[in-house]
């Protein structure tokens, strides 16, 4: 892990409050989020006060501030459950933001060293990306390491880093029938090692342990694509993976990178993946038809921004996967209103 | 599903065959021997062939020198470098098993973080034998690893995944850097054990590495020509390189997979940064060429083996690289000189024209 001096004032840490107790999520974390700025969101369905220990600088924003600035956008895009924290990019000014579920406490590394997750996110954004060519010793900036004999001189430079994707120890992201068949499995494994995903590789990208540069691609991370039965666990929803898609996509059409691996953090126990199979499996089907269409989505020249990218791919979901199923036209819309909303806020 | 229960890894002690380029002895093998000693070796002498080789006791081994080459291949010997590693390919093409390890002759066991010594050679075969993911990046990298799976996310349709044809194994201690950073990071080790196999993702193309590689050769063996380098040849240590490039391009192309990561040798010597300089030279220059060129290929989908695809791909390499340099034209030719003695020591009925999936892409 490389040092890199960071400016705290370029950084804000958004918290969705899916559970009003936040005291012991949070005093796990305070050595690291005492030192930056937070951005708690209330989800807007969760009634009842936040119970948010002192000695943070936070910014707190409920139901309430939500419908004040989201305004008449309000029948598009719901921010309930996970979507909260979308709220919190919109209001945030700050080049970088790390976001980590409220059910994640910091890990530790082979070494029992903790895991300072905050740190390893703005390392992975702040130094270059290679999306162009593999590297087989995975991040060549990092300490120790380097690019490998064959790699292009004229790629060593890389690119800017969009999106940074983190792990998880204990209890992975896997779905619920995986989990279901394979109760006890835990991912104890901690691969030391952070990687560019390649330009025009699609990738699940999990909203548990991110964190991106919000200057580069901000209204790419957008609360699109809701399940008809989403419910407050993992397992209910795949909002993300949607809007990890997106960013992916807007990644390659503008030349950033996307890179995965460390940090990890330590992801709890809550939930049964038995009682969320109950519900129909219905993201986990949609994924058949998802996957395929953002590998072969490809966007015009002219699309130069963030902004353009996603009212293009917007264009195309409603054009070619609406009639499907109305989860994708609802997404379309959505996205549509997104675009419209982060430009209105951002020009504030 | 990936599978929950950990079965023990198969020999394959009569599939597989461990191929070693040498020029001066194999004394490193010694090391090795409780890993290697049940498996046959395929030894190729590069340089003098009056020269001597010893192999220790107790491997079974078939040795070639230059003169077994020439005599062996006559004059489509030609194809097949000298004093260069690459010569190495001539094991893979006299080989008549279905796996072929090959590793360099100073390269030894490591260790992993526990202390254990790594039996580099039962990864391998363990990423040979399960499937790989090409179609859409895993973040939890190899879900059939114990102890991993799928993530959320992952459609259930991909994840049988396709058949594994290369296995790039990776190096602790001395990194596989070209000259100019060798210059510049003389003391640079790689300490770092990272704990993953990855598939290398469709349209992704890698360095390979020949230090410590595995492949199913009746998957993609004729695609695994190590070029033209070394005496007489203007370029030199872009072997393995340069079979990597062909085969990820081939691997994609039939729908067959690349993984990389596990299992780390311990890389013993660095060679001399200058000598190398020498020798990479040009290729530091045409690989930015060579690079968007493979990057752009497409294969017809009339290609459906592993040789259609190769001479295909030697036909492209005479049409866009020659005019970076004629040793491109050459190297066209010789890939296609590789194809022939490939075909005519590997006669057909024989496994190595197997098709992988049967359509190509």
């Amino acid at each position: 892990m490389s040092q890199i001096s960071i400016n705290h004032d370029e950084v804000d840490i958004v918290i969705g409050a899916l559970q009003l107790d936040l005291k012991s999520f949070m005093e796990e974390w305070r050595p690291v989020f005492s030192l930056f700025h937070l951005i708690i969101v209330k989800d807007p369905d969760l009634k009842g006060e936040l119970e948010i220990p002192a000695g943070f600088n936070f910014d707190l924003y409920t139901k309430s501030d939500i419908d004040g600035v989201v305004g008449s956008s309000s029948n598009a895009i719901s921010f309930s459950g996970y979507s909260c924290r979308y709220f919190g990019y919109l209001m945030s000014r700050k080049k970088y933001i790390i976001s980590i579920d409220d059910d994640c406490i910091p890990a530790r590394d082979s070494a029992g060293n903790f895991v300072d997750a905050v740190s390893q996110h703005i390392t992975n954004l702040s130094t270059p990306a290679t999306p162009f060519f593999f590297n087989t010793l995975y991040d060549p900036f990092c300490k120790g390491a380097d690019f490998v004999r064959g790699y292009p001189f004229s790629l060593r430079s890389g690119v800017d880093c969009g999106l940074s994707c983190g792990l998880w120890l204990n209890l992975a992201d896997l779905d619920a029938p995986t989990q279901a068949l394979k109760p006890e499995l835990r991912n104890t494994r901690y691969v030391d090692a952070v990687l560019t995903v390649p330009a025009r590789t699609m990738m699940p990208v999990s909203g548990i342990n991110i964190s991106f540069n919000r200057e580069l691609v901000g209204p790419a991370l957008l609360p699109a694509f809701r399940l008809a039965k989403e419910g407050n666990l993992r397992w209910e929803t795949v909002e993300d993976i949607w809007t990890g898609m997106c960013v992916k996509v807007v990644c390659d059409q503008l030349r950033l990178g996307v890179k995965s691996g460390l940090p990890y953090v330590w992801r709890k126990e809550r939930g049964d993946a038995i009682e969320s199979l109950k519900k129909e499996w219905e993201g986990v089907k949609l994924m058949e038809d998802v996957v395929p269409f953002f590998q072969s989505l490809r966007l015009s020249t002219s699309a130069a921004t963030a902004e353009d990218c996603l009212s293009e791919i917007a264009a195309v979901v409603k054009e070619q996967l609406a009639p499907a199923n109305p989860v994708f036209a609802r997404a379309a819309e959505t996205m549509v209103e997104w675009v419209k909303l982060w430009k209105r806020v951002q020009t504030q | 599903m990936a599978g929950a229960t950990v079965k023990p890894t198969p020999l394959l002690k009569d599939e597989l065959d461990i191929v070693i380029p040498t020029i001066r002895n194999l004394d490193f093998l010694e090391m090795w021997r409780p890993f290697f000693e049940q498996y046959h070796l395929i030894i190729v002498q590069d340089g003098d062939p009056s020269k001597i080789i010893k192999v220790p006791e107790g491997f079974d081994y078939e040795l070639y020198n230059r003169n077994d080459i020439n005599r062996i291949l006559g004059p489509k010997a030609s194809c097949i470098s000298f004093k260069d590693s690459a010569c190495r390919c001539f094991g893979y093409m006299v080989s008549k098993k279905k796996y072929i390890y090959t590793i360099d002759d100073d390269c030894f066991v490591a260790k992993d973080p526990s202390g254990k010594d790594i039996n580099a050679l039962e990864q391998h075969i363990k990423n040979l034998l399960c499937p790989s993911t090409p179609h859409f990046f895993n973040t939890l990298y190899d879900p059939y690893r114990e102890g991993a799976d799928f993530v959320r996310g992952y459609p259930f349709s991909l994840r049988e995944g396709v058949p594994t044809a290369v296995s790039h194994g990776l190096w602790l201690n001395i990194p596989d850097y070209d000259a100019p950073t060798q210059l510049v990071k003389p003391r640079e080790r790689n300490t770092r054990y990272v704990d993953a196999v990855l598939t290398i993702p469709k349209g992704t193309i890698f360095p390979m590495c020949g230090m410590n590689l595995a492949f199913n050769r009746d998957l993609i063996g004729p695609a695994m020509y190590f070029g033209l380098m070394g005496d007489g040849q203007p370029i030199g240590r872009y072997d393995d390189m340069w079979a990597g490039w062909c085969t990820k391009v081939i691997c994609d192309h039939l729908g067959l997979g690349v993984k990389t990561g596990l299992p780390y040798i311990w890389h013993s010597k660095a060679s001399n940064p200058f000598v190398n300089l020498k020798k990479e030279y040009k290729g530091i220059f045409w690989q930015e060429e060579i690079i968007p060129f493979f990057q752009s290929v497409n294969l017809s989908k009339e290609c459906t083996t592993v040789q259609h695809c190769y001479i295909e791909l030697a036909k492209q390499v005479k049409d866009k690289l020659s005019q970076v340099d004629p040793y491109f034209t050459k190297l066209a030719d010789a890939m296609v000189t590789w194809i022939e003695a490939w075909d005519e020591l590997n006669p057909s009925g024989d496994d190595s024209a197997k098709p992988a999936n049967g359509t190509a892409k």
